[in-house]
């Protein structure tokens, strides 16, 4: 029998559109359930008029996306967190360069 | 994309007036499910009618299917854009299970097993325009359609005739339900193209 969900890779192309991060490579915890791990392992139903990501462990909904022709709704309800895989920035060196700071507030 | 025109092939007379705005006909049934299928035994299964008062109405599976019934052949429109034209359910009229309800509500919150919601004015429920359907085609609705029983409410997107329907809430505000939160229109008019929230 056809499986009736993807896994949560099939998030990777619609949240591009959002995100600049690989948001599928991300760690969500369920706010249900507390269950937490990859995004990749969500179960994602496709076939209804958005996309809606699930838990693995309890089935409630961690994430839903609907795109509309002119923008995406996007409710993370669901998700406790994410902890979203980033790289290249030293983020004390960002507090600490307040020429930097006040440039960006120009 | 497959688009279908005036003069498609095998159209019948009459097909054109049925299919609203940005709609195409199907000739299958496609199924949509926004999680997994619930499974609920009958002799488990209820439907209820909460009202704004606090008050419950209940129904068992044997005095749901012990009602009076109707066998509507109606279009159904999906907001993804396909229709299918001329299908045939039975059902109880909502106006039967609304019978010895006492409510001055205005909204309806639908919920379904496993907890699929979804919002209606509850005018759009009455005067024979819904009901609580159990067959389809003749023969017993599939769970893959929302069986043992499905809300039908055709003359919306199909998205608010909710599958394995458990029962109706009714507000006196109202309170917008799965899709409804999601973006997409809080009404749902095919005929006007109501498909997301700022058309």
């Amino acid at each position: 029998m056809q499986a009736d969900h993807l896994d949560g890779n099939a998030l990777a192309g619609p949240l591009a559109e959002i995100f600049t991060a690989d948001v599928s490579a991300a760690v969500s915890r369920c706010a249900s359930c507390g269950l937490t791990g990859p995004v990749a392992s969500l179960r994602v139903y496709d076939r209804a008029p958005g996309l809606v990501a699930r838990c693995p462990g309890c089935e409630e909904v961690v994430l839903r996306l609907v795109r509309s022709p002119d923008a995406a709704w996007l409710d993370l309800r669901g998700a406790v967190s994410l902890r979203i895989p980033l790289s290249g920035t030293n983020p004390s060196a960002v507090l600490s360069d307040e020429g930097g700071r006040s440039g960006a507030e120009r | 994309m497959t688009t279908f025109t005036r003069g498609f092939r095998g159209r019948r007379r009459g097909e054109d007036d049925r299919l609203p705005p940005g709609q195409y006909l199907t000739e299958d049934f496609p199924v949509l499910s926004a999680g997994p299928t619930p499974h609920v035994p009958l002799d488990r299964w209820e439907f209820t009618i909460d009202t704004e008062a606090g008050q419950v109405h209940r129904w068992t599976w044997q005095e749901l299917t012990a009602l009076p019934y109707e066998e509507p052949a109606v279009d159904i429109h999906c907001v993804t854009s396909w229709s299918k034209l001329g299908t045939s359910w039975r059902g109880v009229s909502l106006d039967v299970l609304f019978e010895d309800v006492e409510t001055t509500a205005d909204y309806a919150l639908v919920h379904s097993y496993g907890g699929y919601t979804t919002n209606l004015p509850l005018d759009d429920l009455l005067d024979g325009k819904a009901w609580i359907a159990y067959r389809y085609e003749g023969e017993e609705l599939a769970a893959s359609h929302g069986g043992p029983a499905r809300l039908l409410v055709p003359h919306l997107y199909f998205w608010k005739s909710a599958k394995w329907v458990r029962g109706i809430r009714l507000l006196t505000e109202d309170w917008p339900g799965f899709w409804e939160t999601a973006g997409y229109h809080n009404y749902g008019d095919p005929w006007r193209e109501q498909r997301y929230a700022d058309d």
